[in-house]
């Protein structure tokens, strides 16, 4: 079977780079082996919030230049990063997720990092959030004095005592309701059960979210801040914004443990706009077995599709990082498992990972090595045709620099443009 | 170390993410059913410790194997549950389950009376009694049988030419070919000779999908032995088993090993779909096709979660949209609800139309002039609950094909 452009992997850098292909003309297949990480998203995306030193970001633009030459964005570009940047807004709208952004800079108009607050209570720097997310401009000031933390009685996934001390130190009072929902008291029945989908599932109903809607406005009493877990908009983000016209006061959702409720309306959606764009999506299935020959890739097969060889004239390998199965660590070795690529890894094993689960850890940057195309090598020989493209490519620690979404979605968006280029 | 401490059907690989949960249409609409995450590999820890851990509400999984095609770490999940059913589960199937299981003993009983049968269990005071005393719920409609069979029309009007092509391959009709739709084995003879294939049939039984579904195992066991000896020797002679229903086709491929532990290695991959089958024909050039110039359809396309799982319905979105005059519309993946035997049942249908609806609107929406599935309680299901038609792929083709043209050009 042929295609123009087969992509393997089905996270946000493979879907990211399939549209824009496919909205060019371009007829791409998606293989994707099983869910991403966007379903363990905050809600936000981060495109850069500290440098590799430690230094905080405010306007990641305008940090580019301090980046390692290996660096992703460094091997974009300062003028694509900026192209790129100021595209992705509309291009996410144009695929039914809308995402808003702290106010621009005003010499420039670069984004500037906006805050979120995490589930622990501490405030972490993003660039574009989600309809759910209430961006703070500042890191230390919070406008708001009171607060009230509703919770759905029995749901251990969003813990509203780590919330009210995270801000308590920062001077906000806080007061912790739990509220109980007929439709949630349902799922208690198997208490492992009782996660965020499964609330968010009750909550598309008109009834319940009204009902539990009406017992926050109850319980409110003059707090200028009302914080709910995430759990809201599934399927249509617009229950979101009549929450917030039902409840006195700003309404803030935080995050709960995964999956995200955000994350997953974000993949469906994104998934749509592919197919409704001409794409073609394997969910389920696994590349395996490419043919390479004289430095390009002729064909792979799926574990669904058996013997059918699949081509195309470019490939692109999106399938993540350890995480995803991009990446597969052995004792001595890290391995990219699809075509055997040159990967970047320590060979001191105990610089892999920091005992300190919040420190920066070694394993955040291995990767697969790539040219300033992100086509990458073979035993040190470039493959030509094949594209690699988000958390798999090496050269960033994004977990701890907060680049991971935006390395996703500025290497998908540099990866189409040069397949676009060579068609 | 980890790599040899893999289990049965490798639950350790389970990250807790709960994203099949997430997945899982009958988790969102039934209170009673515990999700995948812990009826799968959460329940399988505990019942391996003892067996009193067996939750009898894992019969509430339909079995549609979406929350294992959503699995980031490759969790068999929805085999853990079936064969935790198959271990543990006390209840035993009652008559109402036993009737629905057996759809090929129901077919063979019913047909000689199809007439009166289908008038009898249309009548409104049986489908009280059966609601009453069988729970098998009065909203259904049972799928008509035909008086005359499949095979008989076979053996009579095409098996005699058969033998004249040189290529040659295996058909597994199934049991609603055989009862219900025998225009869908027609139309599949039809088109295979038409290319230049000639068709035989085997002695084949009942896949047995639904003996798993309510919990007769022995008898599934007994007929996975059989077809799966069948299929040796079909294979041994060096044909294809190609079969026209999805549910058929996945169960003998990966029921069989994963739940009921039937060793089918060495021909597992020669079972496969009729849209395989032709597209890789027509892929590799062996096949043409030449279609009617005067066809014209406006078709929604179901792809059937069994058919999602075999990662197979790109090759029906392929054939049919090979047609010139079709547009064709792929529809959300979905569940429609019914999953075999499933949404017959009383306790279970009010979540089988639950579960569907998105569908049924989707559908309704888009107001095709038929919806095409390769599966065929999808298109009991559908049928009913929208009013629209439901065509086998391979029906369609055979109507848009030019037959005549096709077999001189092959
Ligand atoms: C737990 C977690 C939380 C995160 N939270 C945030 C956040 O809040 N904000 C932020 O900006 N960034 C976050 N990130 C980082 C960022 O979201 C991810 O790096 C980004 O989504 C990665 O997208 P991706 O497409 O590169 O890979 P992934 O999303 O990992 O997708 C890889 C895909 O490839 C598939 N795959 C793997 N091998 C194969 C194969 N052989 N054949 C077919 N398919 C295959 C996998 O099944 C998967 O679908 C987070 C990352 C993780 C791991
Ligand atoms: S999706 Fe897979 S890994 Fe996640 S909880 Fe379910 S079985 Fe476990
Ligand atoms: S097979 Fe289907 S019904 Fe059963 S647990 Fe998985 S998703 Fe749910």
């Amino acid at each position: 079977m042929r295609f123009d452009t087969i992509i393997i992997g089905g996270g946000l850098s493979s879907l990211v780079c399939g549209i824009k292909l496919q909205k060019a003309g371009v007829k791409c297949l998606i293989v994707s082996a099983g869910q991403n990480a966007l379903h363990f998203s905050s809600g936000t995306f981060g495109l850069l919030g500290k440098l590799p030193d430690g230094t905080e970001v405010r306007e990641p633009m305008r940090s580019m230049s301090f980046l390692p030459e290996g660096h992703p964005y460094s091997k974009i570009g300062v003028d694509k990063m900026s192209e790129y940047v100021a595209e992705v807004p509309a291009f996410f709208e144009s695929c039914g997720v809308r995402l808003h952004s702290a106010p621009l800079s005003g010499e420039g108009g670069f984004p500037v990092n906006g805050y979120r607050l995490t589930p622990l209570g501490t405030l972490k720097p993003c660039w574009l959030a989600m309809e759910d997310v209430t961006l703070l401009q500042s890191k230390d000031d919070i406008p708001w004095s009171k607060a009230l933390i509703v919770n759905f009685s029995g749901f251990l996934d969003f813990n509203a005592g780590f919330i009210a001390e995270g801000l308590g130190r920062k001077g906000v009072e806080c007061r912790v309701e739990n509220v109980t929902i007929e439709g949630v008291e349902n799922l208690r029945r198997n208490p492992t059960e009782m996660r965020s989908v499964g609330i968010a599932r009750v909550m598309t109903k008109e009834n319940d979210w009204k009902e539990f809607g009406s017992k926050v406005r109850e319980l409110s009493s003059g707090e200028d801040l009302v914080i709910l877990p995430e759990v809201f908009g599934l399927g249509d983000p617009v229950i979101v914004q009549w929450l917030r016209e039902m409840i006195p006061g700003e309404v803030m959702f935080v995050g709960t443990m995964p999956p995200s409720v955000p994350g997953i309306r974000a993949q469906m959606r994104l998934k749509k706009a592919f197919e409704a764009a001409g794409g073609t999506f394997l969910s389920g299935d696994t590349a395996e077995n490419p043919s390479v020959e004289g430095g390009l890739v002729t064909s792979v097969h799926t574990v669904n599709l058996g013997e059918l060889r699949l081509s195309a004239d470019n490939y692109v390998l999106a399938s993540g990082h350890l995480f995803g199965k991009g990446l597969e660590a052995t004792p001595s070795k890290v391995i990219e498992p699809v075509f055997g690529l040159d990967t970047d890894f320590p060979t001191d094993r105990s610089s892999w990972c920091d005992e300190d689960f919040f420190a920066q850890q070694g394993y955040d940057g291995f990767g697969v090595i790539c040219d300033e195309s992100f086509r990458p090598f073979i035993d040190g020989k470039r493959v030509d045709n094949l594209f690699v493209c988000g958390s798999e490519v090496g050269g960033c620690n994004s977990l701890y620099e907060g680049s991971g979404a935006g390395v996703a979605i500025m290497t998908a968006m540099s990866v189409a443009d040069s397949i676009l280029a060579g068609k | 170390m980890q790599e040899k401490n893999v289990s049965f059907n490798n639950f350790e690989q389970c990250i807790k993410c709960t994203i099949c949960t997430a997945y899982c249409p009958v988790v969102a609409v039934n209170p009673f059913y515990p999700g995948p995450k812990q009826a799968g590999p959460d329940g399988e820890r505990l019942r391996l410790k003892n067996k009193f851990f067996f939750d009898e509400n894992l019969k509430y999984c339909m079995n549609c194997k979406r929350c294992e095609v959503a699995c980031p770490s490759g969790v068999k999940i929805a085999d853990l549950i079936h064969s935790a059913r198959r271990r543990f589960a006390r209840e035993i199937p009652d008559l109402r389950d036993r009737v629905l299981a057996n759809t090929d003993f129901m077919g063979k009983f019913a047909r000689p009376f199809a007439p009166v049968v289908n008038s009898v269990v249309a009548s409104k005071p049986v489908k009280a009694f059966m609601d009453v005393m069988m729970d098998i719920d009065r909203e259904r409609t049972f799928p008509k049988y035909q008086g005359k069979g499949f095979t008989r029309w076979f053996k009579k009007e095409a098996a005699d030419s058969q033998s004249s092509y040189s290529k040659q391959i295996a058909f597994f009709h199934g049991c609603s070919t055989e009862f219900q739709h025998p225009e869908v084995g027609k139309a599949f003879v039809q088109v295979m000779n038409a290319v230049g294939f000639g068709v035989k049939l085997i002695d084949e039984e009942c896949c047995g999908v639904a003996m798993i579904s309510n919990g007769l195992w022995n008898q599934a066991r007994r007929h996975a032995e059989h077809n799966t000896k069948v299929f040796r020797k079909t294979v041994g002679e060096g044909l294809p088993i190609v079969g026209v229903s999805s549910t058929c086709v996945f169960t003998m491929r990966d029921e069989y090993p994963d739940v009921l532990d039937v060793d089918n290695s060495d021909v597992r991959d020669s079972i496969t779909m009729v849209e395989k089958f032709l597209f890789e024909k027509v892929d590799s050039g062996e096949v043409k096709l030449v279609f009617k110039e005067d066809y014209r359809a406006r078709i929604a396309y179901h792809c059937p979660c069994h058919n999602e799982k075999l990662g197979w319905g790109i090759f029906t979105k392929a054939l049919v949209g090979m047609i010139p005059g079709v547009s064709l519309t792929v529809l959300d993946s979905n569940c429609c609800g019914m999953a075999g035997t499933y949404g017959f049942k009383k306790e279970n249908y009010k979540y089988s139309q639950e579960i569907g609806r998105p569908l049924f609107e989707q559908i309704k929406s888009l107001a095709p002039d038929f919806v095409c599935c390769e599966c065929e309680t999808c298109k009991w299901q559908i049928e009913m609950s929208t009013g629209y038609t439901v065509l086998n792929p391979i029906v369609i083709l055979a109507d848009a094909l030019d037959l005549e043209a096709t077999a001189k050009a092959n």
